[in-house]
């Protein structure tokens, strides 16, 4: 990585607008994301993070605005950016009826490793997170908090510069939530930027920065005690509740 | 009166999985009733049981008194059941969904439209969109709504919370306790702990067994009974986590919002007053500054933490050991 690279926000966007007939999804929306942090994206159902989300990963093109997501442009170079970002959502990250190694060899290939690199990381991957013995089960055998051990490790396999982490933890129970943490700690500490969504407010506590999208567009921005000292309340759920109830537009 | 749900010594197994083990529970006639655990703790196979799909393998349940296996048709005709998955029509709209699931019924929307209109009003605007273009808010009212629309006595919730944002998860407990008014038993199992505690009894299932069975209250009270919890605060929050876990006294410790909680061993909580003394001159020396240390009284989450790692989360006594 040269000095450059460092310096630059890992994500920048600037007036990102999606539009689906005369319905505004995402309105001139801009906000960047630095190297190393755990960023939050909040926001309450149909607020427009999942469209949000959709262009910053390539999968749907802006109606208006520009950005870059690990180095590469959102509008002209979709195809690039989907290589070189890693995702995971909720649960349908891995194929259940593939067994352990199966699966990290089909992702390894679609992400574009070669055959020789794949062996190296999947023995690798597999002593890291304790799996060895476990190579040739099927992931429907696993329990939930190897799943999402497995499906993270996956997902950043490719060493992305940013995951995109889309409800990694909806429907997970307190302990196991909190496992998943763990690991997104341990991605951040080895320089990978994480952009995560949750309805678990005391997730948002976890993250370096929360941004908040009310109605389409980014109503609130800043480290979570800033947030709170902001509107005035002691936690971030209280933070939430005063923004989301300030929305116009009905779920959409 | 019957109990809304009585179940005695059931147990399901699939293949060598053993989903409940001998299971026994009562939930009362209008009790709203939590079941909480990890997954795979066999929540979703004792919905299935009760609302009469799925069979036990042995033990005896009941619902209002009637059989779930000899009485199965008089006991669809008197619960609800909301799945864990959206059941609905996707490619129904919002409308054509209930119309649908009155029709089974033999009933109408207009029929029993006091019991739903708080949740159909705010569903109404989106009438004739498809099912499965609804937001997961609107989703879940629906499927509420769909679950309601024959005036059940009893209703069974499958996580029914589980992707809905905080305001709408909110109000969805708020269209619960109007229910709960109404008389209506409530048996709702969730990830989340703040509405756990909203029950007036809670069921902590883990591997197919009660771990524990109680009111909030009482969960609160049996944790305080045997340990001490502090809330810990710091700069380097990540690496005050794992310097506090070396502490031999320290049982567990968990993140939990702007602070981390610290469990005390019994041999701990005997002796708080040293071990916190003891805690404040380490971490001084591993270099944290401005930590913040004190003593608080434990939610319902920090329960299920204690409760729940009685055995190894992550063991994995279903896999089949690899040749």
């Amino acid at each position: 990585m040269n000095e450059t690279k460092i310096d630059t926000p890992v994500l920048q966007v600037k007036g990102l607008t999606k539009q689906f007939g005369r319905f505004v999804a995402v309105d001139h929306v801009s906000f960047e994301v630095q190297r190393g942090e755990i960023f939050g994206f909040l926001g309450a159902n149909g607020a427009g993070k999942t469209t949000a989300m959709r262009m910053l990963s390539g999968l749907s093109k802006p109606t208006a605005g520009q950005g870059q997501v690990a180095g590469f442009d959102i509008v002209t170079q979709p195809e690039q950016i989907k290589r070189h970002i890693g995702y995971m959502s909720q649960r349908f990250s891995l194929y259940e009826d593939l067994k352990v190694w199966e699966n990290i060899r089909l992702f390894a290939g679609i992400y574009g490793l070669k055959s020789a690199q794949i062996a190296q990381k999947t023995d690798q991957l597999l002593q890291q997170l304790d799996l060895t013995a476990e190579r040739n089960t099927l992931v429907s055998q696993l329990p939930l908090g190897w799943k999402q051990k497995l499906a993270f490790s996956i997902s950043i396999l490719h060493d992305p510069e940013i995951v995109f982490l889309d409800e990694p933890t909806g429907g997970v129970d307190p302990a196991t939530r909190r496992l998943f943490w763990e690991l997104i700690y341990q991605a951040a500490e080895r320089g990978i930027s994480i952009f995560v969504t949750t309805h678990y407010m005391d997730e948002a506590e976890y993250c370096n920065r929360v941004s908040i999208m009310v109605d389409g567009q980014i109503k609130a921005l800043d480290t979570p005690s800033q947030l709170k000292k902001e509107f005035g309340v002691s936690t971030m759920e209280a933070v939430f509740q005063q923004l989301a109830r300030s929305a116009t537009r009905n779920s959409e | 009166m019957n109990k809304a749900v009585s179940i005695q010594g059931i147990s399901k197994h699939y293949g060598a999985v053993q989903a409940l083990k001998n299971l026994s529970l009562d939930v009362e006639q209008g009790e709203l009733f939590g079941l909480i655990g990890p997954d795979g703790a066999g929540k979703t196979s004792l919905f299935r049981i009760l609302t009469t799909l799925l069979l036990p393998d042995a033990g005896k349940a009941t619902v209002n008194g009637l059989d779930v296996v000899s009485d199965y048709r008089k006991i669809r005709q008197q619960v609800g059941y909301m799945p864990g998955r959206f059941s609905l029509y996707p490619d129904l709209t919002v409308k054509e969904n209930i119309t649908f699931f009155a029709t089974l019924f033999n009933t109408t929307l207009e029929e029993n439209y006091n019991l739903v209109r708080e949740i159909y009003v705010q569903i109404q605007p989106f009438e004739s969109r498809k099912a499965g273009k609804l937001s997961g808010g609107m989703k879940q009212k629906l499927a509420l709504c769909c679950a309601l629309i024959h005036r059940p006595t009893v209703l069974f919730l499958d996580e029914p919370t589980t992707g809905v944002d905080p305001v709408s998860r909110a109000e969805f407990w708020q269209m619960l306790k109007r229910l709960k008014a109404e008389g209506i038993s409530i048996l709702v199992s969730t990830p989340y702990m703040d509405e756990a505690a909203q029950c007036n009894r809670i069921g902590l299932l883990k591997e197919g067994e009660l771990l524990t069975l109680n009111t909030p209250q009482g969960i609160v009270e049996d944790f305080r009974a045997t340990r001490t919890l502090w809330s810990v605060r710091g700069q380097a929050q990540y690496r005050l986590l794992q310097d506090l876990r070396e502490l031999p006294f320290v049982a567990q410790c968990f993140a939990f919002g702007e602070s981390h909680h610290v469990i005390l061993t019994p041999e701990g909580t005997a002796k708080e007053a040293e071990c916190k003394a003891e805690t404040l001159r380490f971490l001084s020396e591993r270099g944290h500054h401005e930590v913040e240390l004190n003593h608080i009284t434990a939610s319902i989450e920090d329960c299920y933490m204690q409760l729940s790692a009685q055995e190894p989360l992550l063991s994995a006594p279903n896999i089949t050991p690899h040749e």
